[in-house]
């Protein structure tokens, strides 16, 4: 009898030290998503990134090592919008965790409540390459999604850590004072270069040149995903040149070569802009990041 | 009753939590003009303006579902009270359906782009995010020639290409969606034109896996391919090459390793990748090692009907023991942020059918490695390297050709070395080994470089004493080198040489151009 209390005690006091770490165990799926979880979950949560800041968010490999993660996360953030429909679906399905399946309140889908752009309409099919039909995913770059995303992530995390909701709250608070302080900084310093016309590798920049109203003239693909051709590049020159286009972007991940040579016959500059918090030489935190963005952008639209 | 109640009335109270936090930064759920912040010089003004409305909607909400309390409340007390004007159950599961749509997160999602499929509208087959089932098919069709003229002779393979001129090698269509919250399902269904252009229906696959059970596990149930190694659960439009190793069509079978059964596995709770698995299957079917025939496709040994000199016996399944059992491990590190190491051991053993005393013992082992580093473009570029070694020990039933005993050979009955009196065949353990590696560089996006080196060869066995040379076991060597062209991630084209060494034959060489083309639901990629 007396072993058996002795036992039960034991085990109370191994329960207790092991909920003792009551961090959320956070994964985010992209580093800018973790970067936005981190304002919000602050000290409280262990945060846990899948994918590089250089990485191609599309084509990220489903190492086995993610299957640990997400076997352990109490929530998972998702960009959704098909961006990781690559390799994220096997990895949840395989990853024996209810807690980040389906509806559960720990599975953050970073895109509700966005308003994405480049939504098709008509028929869709892949003779316009790997269209999303939802639209165009990459929308972390319009500064006022972020504040949607991170909403998402207080409520998300305030279900998940009632005990935390005021600290979630004010971070929310914080970070979206924060930003709101901000965006009229960086529309100021955008706001002379609007109407200028860039041209980006892929279709990742669209709601950064949409928000600062920036022309996206054409992309280095022909169409999403599809490498281009000799004829597309000399064609996309041609008309570069006509269009006076002042500026190429492409993420530092990109090959430099196609986009060096577009620069050169045009006489446009060459900016490479991270995707991502902590991509090329940015900062991590998410408002440095963007603080960065703004500041090479607009400077090399300055000359 | 109450009990629903008061459930719904701390719903509406922690929803309103969220609802605060919803507004206090982003668009409200039910505002369907975006926010758009006015130009820098009167930017504060509107935000000032902004935060007014966001306030005066939080109230408004606020206010509704203090409403909402206010109803469940009476509702509550007059339940209590056993009042004479009951609730209609259709009432309460109404208002609780209120509650439910003035959830915050349910809201957002419906006016969001993931419209909820409904049974009016057509089944969507492009795309993974509404559906109810996912769709898609995979076209591979080869063609290239051979110095060998029974090309099926080299190619021993279900799905390699098994003629000079055109194989369709596959027309695999997949299947799949979740079940429900318990499970997930995946069906594929693959025609095959033969070489007599008769069209060759398998179902390959056909499985559930469950979800979210607990302690780390997971069960498959249905028909699939065993976890044995990398390749022998991959489908032919994974491989890096036109054709499956010749280890593992030898020792595995055609179409490798696979059958009826149910699989557990368990995902250990440690640092570092580390998965046990358990499969329990038929070991009849395609399983040639086993119990099965595996013989409807070609075949390479030249009496089809004969096993190591012994009649195939048919048996039924008597006991447990008479299934299947494959076990396996795998274990993968990231060795660096951009290199992945991956490795595994598997084992088969079940019954055979070279009598009732015959079993099989089938062991592997597998290494992956592959370097990606973080900076790519579009997957590329990468380096990998992949590697099995299989032995299988086939131990075979004795058999005495004398079936009536009379010590002459009678019609039906074999003398294979002409020694005047029906053969005898011991007992005895039959042992194949061999392996492939193969090197794959994804040098520019889309292009993927691969070489592949492969030998397979037996210890020579008692009834080759008898019987001879057995041709189904000769010592091979091959070396192939391919290159593969993605144009998207739904078409691709691929020429590959193969250079042949067979005991006996002596070398041959084998050119192959295949096509591949996918329509509807693009699978993830597995590591």
């Amino acid at each position: 009898m007396k072993t058996l209390k002795t036992f039960i005690g034991l085990s109370l006091v191994a329960f207790n030290l092991m909920s003792a770490d009551p961090k959320l165990n956070v994964v985010a799926t992209l580093p800018d998503l973790g970067a936005v979880a981190l304002e919000i979950g602050g000290e409280r949560i262990k945060l846990t990134v899948i994918a590089g800041a250089n990485e191609d968010p599309h084509f990220v490999d489903a190492r086995p090592s993610f299957l640990r993660v997400l076997n352990q996360a109490d929530v998972l953030i998702e960009n959704g919008g098909e961006l990781e429909a690559g390799w994220l679906p096997p990895l949840v399905s395989s990853a024996r965790n209810k807690k980040i399946l389906g509806d559960s309140p720990g599975h953050i889908l970073a895109i509700t409540g966005v308003k994405l752009l480049d939504v098709p309409v008509g028929k869709i099919d892949r003779s316009e390459g790997d269209v999303h039909p939802y639209g165009n995913p990459h929308f972390m770059l319009d500064p006022e999604n972020c504040l949607i995303v991170a909403s998402n992530i207080t409520a998300a995390f305030s279900r998940i850590d009632s005990q935390g909701t005021e600290y979630y709250q004010q971070n929310l608070k914080t970070f979206s004072e924060k930003m709101l302080s901000k965006i009229p900084q960086w529309k100021k310093t955008m706001e002379p270069f609007a109407g200028i016309k860039v041209i980006t590798y892929h279709k990742s920049f669209d709601y950064l040149i949409n928000y600062f109203n920036l022309v996206l003239y054409d992309t280095i693909e022909p169409k999403p995903g599809i490498e281009p051709s000799p004829s597309h590049i000399s064609n996309l020159i041609k008309r570069a040149k006509q269009e006076n286009v002042r500026l190429v972007i492409i993420e530092p991940n990109r090959p430099k070569k196609t986009p060096t040579e577009v620069c050169k016959a045009t006489g446009a500059k060459l900016l490479i802009l991270p995707l991502m918090p902590g991509g090329g030489n940015s900062p991590k935190d998410f408002i440095g990041w963007y603080d960065y963005i703004i500041k090479t952008l607009s400077e090399s639209l300055k000359n | 009753m109450k009990k629903l109640l008061t459930i719904s009335l701390i719903a509406v109270i922690s929803s309103l939590n969220t609802h605060y936090l919803a507004i206090i930064a982003a668009e409200p759920a039910n505002q369907s003009t975006p926010v758009r912040l006015n130009d820098s010089s009167n930017s504060i003004e509107s935000l000032k303006l902004q935060l007014e409305k966001l306030q005066r909607e939080f109230e408004e909400t606020q206010r509704r579902q203090l409403q909402q309390i206010e109803s469940l409340k009476m509702q509550i007390e007059a339940l209590e009270k056993g009042s004479a004007t009951p609730v209609k159950k259709e009432e309460i599961q109404s208002q609780s359906a209120i509650i439910k749509t003035n959830n915050w997160r349910e809201e957002i999602v419906s006016s969001s782009a993931a419209k909820k499929w409904n049974p009016a509208a057509p089944i969507r087959l492009i795309g993974s995010g509404n559906n109810y089932l996912d769709l898609s098919l995979d076209a591979l069709v080869a063609a290239g020639s051979s110095t060998e003229k029974h090309v099926d002779e080299l190619q021993l393979g279900g799905h390699d290409p098994s003629q000079r001129g055109f194989t369709l090698q596959q027309m695999e269509m997949v299947f799949n969606g979740a079940v429900d919250p318990y499970f997930t399902g995946q069906a594929n269904v693959v025609y095959k034109l033969d070489s007599s252009g008769e069209s060759d229906l398998e179902l390959e696959e056909i499985y559930a896996d469950t979800l979210s059970l607990p302690m780390n596990l997971q069960v498959r149930v249905g028909q699939f391919y065993s976890d044995f190694g990398r390749i022998n659960n991959q489908h032919p439009h994974q491989w890096n090459f036109v054709d499956a190793p010749i280890v593992i069509t030898r020792l595995l079978g055609e179409d490798g390793l696979r059958n009826l059964g149910v699989r557990i596995s368990w995902l250990m709770p440690l640092p570092f990748y580390s998965e046990l698995f358990f499969a329990i299957q038929n070991s009849g079917g395609t399983a040639s090692s086993f119990r099965g025939s595996g013989h409807h496709h070609n075949d390479e040994g030249e009496d089809n009907d004969l096993l190591f000199g012994r009649p195939r016996s048919i048996t039924d399944i008597r006991t447990f023991g008479d299934l299947l059992f494959v076990p396996r491990y795998a274990v993968s590190f990231d060795l660096t942020e951009s290199q992945t190491l991956l490795a595994g051991v598997s084992a088969a053993f079940g019954p055979n059918s070279s009598g009732t005393r015959g079993h099989t013992e089938i062991y592997g082992t597998d290494v992956m490695w592959k370097w990606k580093p973080r900076y790519h473009h579009g997957g590329f570029p990468f380096v990998s390297v992949q590697s099995e070694f299989l032995i299988r020990r086939y131990t075979a039933d004795e058999f005495n050709w004398d079936l009536n005993g009379n010590g002459l050979v009678d019609p039906g009955e074999y003398d294979f070395n002409n020694d005047g009196v029906p053969d005898f065949l011991p007992r005895e353990k039959i042992d194949d080994y061999g392996f492939y590696t193969e090197l794959n560089w994804g040098f520019k996006k889309g292009w993927v470089a691969s070489v592949r080196g492969e030998y397979v060869t037996a210890e020579r066995a008692l009834y080759e004493q008898i019987l001879g040379l057995d041709e189904s076991r000769l010592t091979r060597k091959r070396l192939s080198t391919a290159l593969s062209w993605y144009l998207s991630e739904f078409s691709k084209l691929r020429i590959q040489y193969n250079y042949d060494y067979r005991q006996i034959y002596g070398p041959d060489h084998s050119i192959w151009v295949q096509f591949e083309f996918l329509l509807g639901q693009h699978a993830a990629h597995k590591f």
